[in-house]
């Protein structure tokens, strides 16, 4: 029983990375691409390291697990702050912004 | 299944490296070089090789990626496009590649068990090392004191690393004012590291002192000692960093580790053994193992500490000198 | 077809050596030959790890209840090598910045013939 709700949640956690893989591709714009990544990334490893936890049993392992989720949840959503934050600290716009502009220069 | 594993990770490998041929912003050239590092981690996990893995993914995927940022911000972006021939280039190297395939069909099937590089040293050491010195971990075993004068060369090579780069380079002084770094003001940032890297420090030492029992050592824990402090002086500033640790400490710090590991031979000489020989250490020749093992790896773990800090702080000055922020 | 599954392993590695090999030699920006002297020794990793594999062995420390372990042998020759390979980067990242600062640029075909520094 233990073993079908792991495989279902790390199937379900690759197909989030999936999603956030094609993300990557699809968005139009710089920070919709960030937001795609870290968020997929988040709820990727939550559901991959819970899946990883239900295969063991109550010894250490599960203990280093639970270190790494923590130790990811702090430091993924972290590294995407400081990825968008230097975008616009070097002068990247969004696209509403680069649209607005051009429709003022044309204007 | 382990081997469909294989083929994919060897595929994106393969594409990783080709992508890198082609591209011409060195920016995405050493992050695609840090995937193909962390992607050779995997395939190491993969083949068994857990220490290997450990050490790729610290050391290759993390200070290789670093320095080689740390070079992109004083020598610039691009690369400027060629007018060089690639006819004699692709040329030699297809030559060369069907030599090396017209070797490889003689070589023996891929995880055969009677393979020649099977037999003779490495059954001694698997089926020998846990009683002869009585760790679980038979890599540090081989490591520290089969092939412990191997290892003391490495820490030296390490060693002369670290003075060449500053003899190239020279360090920065430390400063009288501490100068904040532009990053001060980016409060989840200073927040996030101030939680995360006394965790690192911790995490350091317990990937040392756990070498003997698992996938660790002295390697990859001075190298995550090493991070550590680089993501301190990346979010607070170089000048604040080099209050913390000094760039004369680091030196003396270098030198320490090497002496560490080379005095432990020299004990062991004057307790009338061979060089590096760890028997006579103690009563018990295994509990002598143990305790060369130890002092070693502390050794070896405080040099690459001090290396990799030192370098990073030299890279760091130039970019300071610049006055790149 | 079982050829192939035995040796396809060191293919892939001689490919990856070959793709290495003609970055450090073709390449015009010096940062980028360090990049392709990385991916060789990398590749050259794997050839050798995969020569120590042993189908059906575990990772070698020592546990209860496995009898196969893979060779520990070429794990430490490879520890060893990859260290070595990152303080060779080092020292040759080292030597690209004091060129950048003596001519200028760190593209090769600039400094080649040039006789006098800045």
């Amino acid at each position: 029983m233990l073993e079908i709700i792991s495989s279902a949640l790390l199937i379900l956690g690759a197909f989030f990375s999936l999603t956030g893989a094609v993300g990557l591709f699809k968005f139009p714009d710089f920070f919709t691409r960030v937001h795609a990544a870290s968020v997929t990334d988040s709820i990727a490893t939550i559901l991959i390291i819970l899946g990883l936890m239900l295969r063991s049993d109550f010894d250490l392992v599960l203990v280093k697990l639970l270190f790494i989720l923590v130790f990811m949840l702090i430091t993924g959503p972290a590294a995407a702050h400081a990825l968008a934050k230097s975008a616009r600290h070097g002068g990247l716009l969004t696209l509403a912004e680069t649209r607005g502009n051009k429709k003022e220069s044309e204007d | 299944m382990t081997e469909i594993i294989d083929l994919v990770l060897l595929a994106m490998l393969a594409i990783t490296a080709l992508s890198v041929i082609f591209i011409k912003d060195l920016f995405t050239v050493v992050m695609l070089f840090g995937i193909y590092s962390f992607l050779s981690a995997l395939i190491f996990v993969n083949l068994d090789a857990v220490d290997v893995a450990f050490t790729e993914a610290s050391v290759g995927a993390g200070i290789s990626t670093v320095l080689m940022l740390g070079t992109l911000a004083l020598t610039g972006r691009k690369e400027k496009s060629s007018s060089r021939q690639t006819i004699l280039p692709l040329l030699v190297v297809c030559v060369t590649g069907a030599a090396l395939i017209y070797g490889t069909l003689d070589m023996p099937p891929f995880g055969d068990p009677n393979n020649p590089a099977q037999q003779h040293v490495a059954p001694r050491y698997i089926n020998d090392s846990p009683r002869e010195i009585g760790l679980p971990n038979m890599v540090t075993s081989v490591l520290a004191s089969y092939r412990g004068f191997d290892t003391l060369g490495e820490t030296a090579v390490v060693f002369a690393a670290a003075i060449g780069v500053l003899s190239l380079l020279g360090l920065p002084k430390q400063d009288r004012t501490l100068i904040q770094s532009g990053l001060k003001s980016h409060l989840v940032l200073r927040v996030v590291a101030k939680m995360i890297i006394p965790l690192i420090v911790l995490f350091a030492l317990y990937v040392q002192f756990h070498g003997d029992y698992g996938p660790g050592g002295g390697f990859q824990a001075g190298v995550i000692a090493a991070a550590a402090l680089i993501l301190y002086a990346l979010v607070f500033g170089l000048s604040v960093a080099t209050h913390v640790v000094p760039p004369k400490v680091l030196k003396i710090l270098a030198a320490l580790g090497v002496l560490i590991y080379a005095g432990t031979g020299v004990v062991s000489l004057f307790l009338s053994a061979n060089f590096l020989d760890y028997s006579v250490l103690a009563s018990n020749p295994v509990a002598g193992q143990h305790i060369g093992i130890i002092a070693i790896e502390l050794g070896v773990g405080i040099t690459v500490f001090a290396a990799m800090l030192s370098i990073f702080y030299a890279f760091a000055g130039q970019a300071e000198r610049k006055n790149i922020q | 077809m079982n050829f192939i599954v035995e040796h396809y392993n060191y293919w892939v590695v001689v490919f990856l050596m070959m793709v290495g090999f003609y970055i450090v030699i073709s390449a015009n920006n010096l940062v980028k030959k360090i990049v392709g002297l990385n991916v060789f020794q990398t590749s050259v990793f794997m050839m050798y790890i995969s020569i120590g594999k042993v189908t059906g062995g575990s990772a070698p420390i020592a546990a209860e209840g496995i009898t196969t372990y893979s060779n520990p042998l070429p794990h430490v020759l490879i520890l060893t090598a990859i260290v070595v390979g990152v303080a060779t980067t080092a020292v040759g990242l080292a030597l690209i910045v004091r060129i950048k600062r003596a001519y200028g640029t760190v593209e090769e075909n600039e400094f080649e013939h040039k006789e006098e520094l800045i």
